[in-house]
């Protein structure tokens, strides 16, 4: 019998601690978005970027699994943006992450914001080197999310509940879900925003400005 | 979901081992995994036999122990065991405190290999 004792993940985690450190000597604050397909990460990100234009120096990371429609999406707006294939992969990993940020144009970026592939499972399991990472939930997918994914709940920073324009249409029951999501991170920092009518967005895009100046200023 | 990548790094690291020891036949590979994972037993092993061919791993069976899900409660430093993903909210037992945090149950770890 030969002694092992070595963690399976040790290469994804040191490639992520090791982007983590570089970006912190950049001062480029990187925040991991996650979400489950279609809950409006792009939408989120487009936003986010007209409230802090001219404030924050931007640039994205964008994974899916085919297609590039996202970045296309995102360069349209003018925001430099990669777009990472992760050719079948369910998440994305810090040697990914670490591709990406080859990709992009040698900017001082304020603020790199990873769209991660749209699933509420396989990226919590993997350190892609972020800073913060923040989740969307929207409001058609349901208040019972945190019970059939609560790791994905556990390791954000923040939950940002978008669709809320859709609450009177539904039976989501909000404070429920607040309980659910308080029970597992009693740290995290609820959100409630409509990307389609602008409410709330403020709350978010004020926190992430503080939070880059904060990076920046560190 | 993401069986394969991580099955990829499981064959890594025991294959930096058996040519370090002069393995000619791995047998059975004893790994830890914390019950938060999603990953499936079977098909991690399935996954494992495709990445393994051809290599001194080909045929080895990976022998999963589930490690327990820890809370640790940040007002009575209590720390407890829960059954499952599910039991991730359950309060300290021992003041009913909520500010918990997740102190161990999301391990990937290699314990050992049994040779030839």
């Amino acid at each position: 019998m030969i002694e092992v004792k070595e963690e399976i993940l040790a290469d994804n985690n040191q490639v992520a601690a090791g982007v983590r450190e570089r970006l912190g000597r950049q001062k480029t604050l990187l925040l991991n978005l996650m979400s489950s397909p279609g809950s409006g990460k792009t939408s989120l990100i487009l936003k986010t970027a007209e409230a802090l234009q001219g404030k924050v120096k931007l640039g994205v990371i964008e994974a899916d699994i085919e297609s590039r429609v996202d970045a296309e999406k995102v360069a349209a707006c003018g925001i430099d943006a990669v777009q990472l294939r992760t050719g079948g992969f369910c998440h994305l990993d810090a040697t990914m992450v670490t591709q990406g940020l080859e990709a992009l144009p040698p900017k001082d970026f304020d603020l790199l914001i990873i769209e991660n592939v749209g699933n509420l499972v396989c990226p919590a399991e993997f350190d892609t080197g972020a800073h913060k990472n923040a989740m969307i939930l929207s409001v058609p997918e349901g208040d019972d999310k945190p019970l059939k994914y609560p790791l994905m709940f556990s390791i954000c920073d923040v939950l940002v509940i978008n669709k809320i324009d859709y609450l009177s249409l539904s039976d989501f029951d909000l404070a429920a879900l607040r309980h659910r999501v308080l029970a597992l991170n009693p740290q995290i920092r609820i959100m409630e925003v409509s990307c389609k009518t602008g409410a709330g967005l403020a709350e978010w895009t004020d926190w992430l400005a503080r939070e880059v100046a904060q990076f920046v200023g560190s | 979901m993401h069986e394969l990548p991580v099955t990829e790094s499981i064959l890594k690291i025991i294959l930096a081992h058996a040519e370090k020891n002069d393995v000619r036949r791995v047998v059975t590979i004893r790994l830890q995994v914390g019950k938060l994972s999603d990953l499936e037993d079977d098909w991690m092993q399935r996954y494992f036999d495709y990445v393994s061919r051809g290599t001194p791993a080909e045929g080895a069976r990976l022998e999963i122990e589930r490690t327990p899900i820890r809370l640790e409660c940040d007002d009575c430093g209590e720390s407890y065991t829960v059954e499952n993903a599910g039991g991730l909210d359950t309060p300290c037992p021992g003041c009913g405190g909520r500010d918990t945090r997740l102190i161990a149950g999301r391990e990937y770890f290699i314990k050992n290999m049994e040779v030839l």
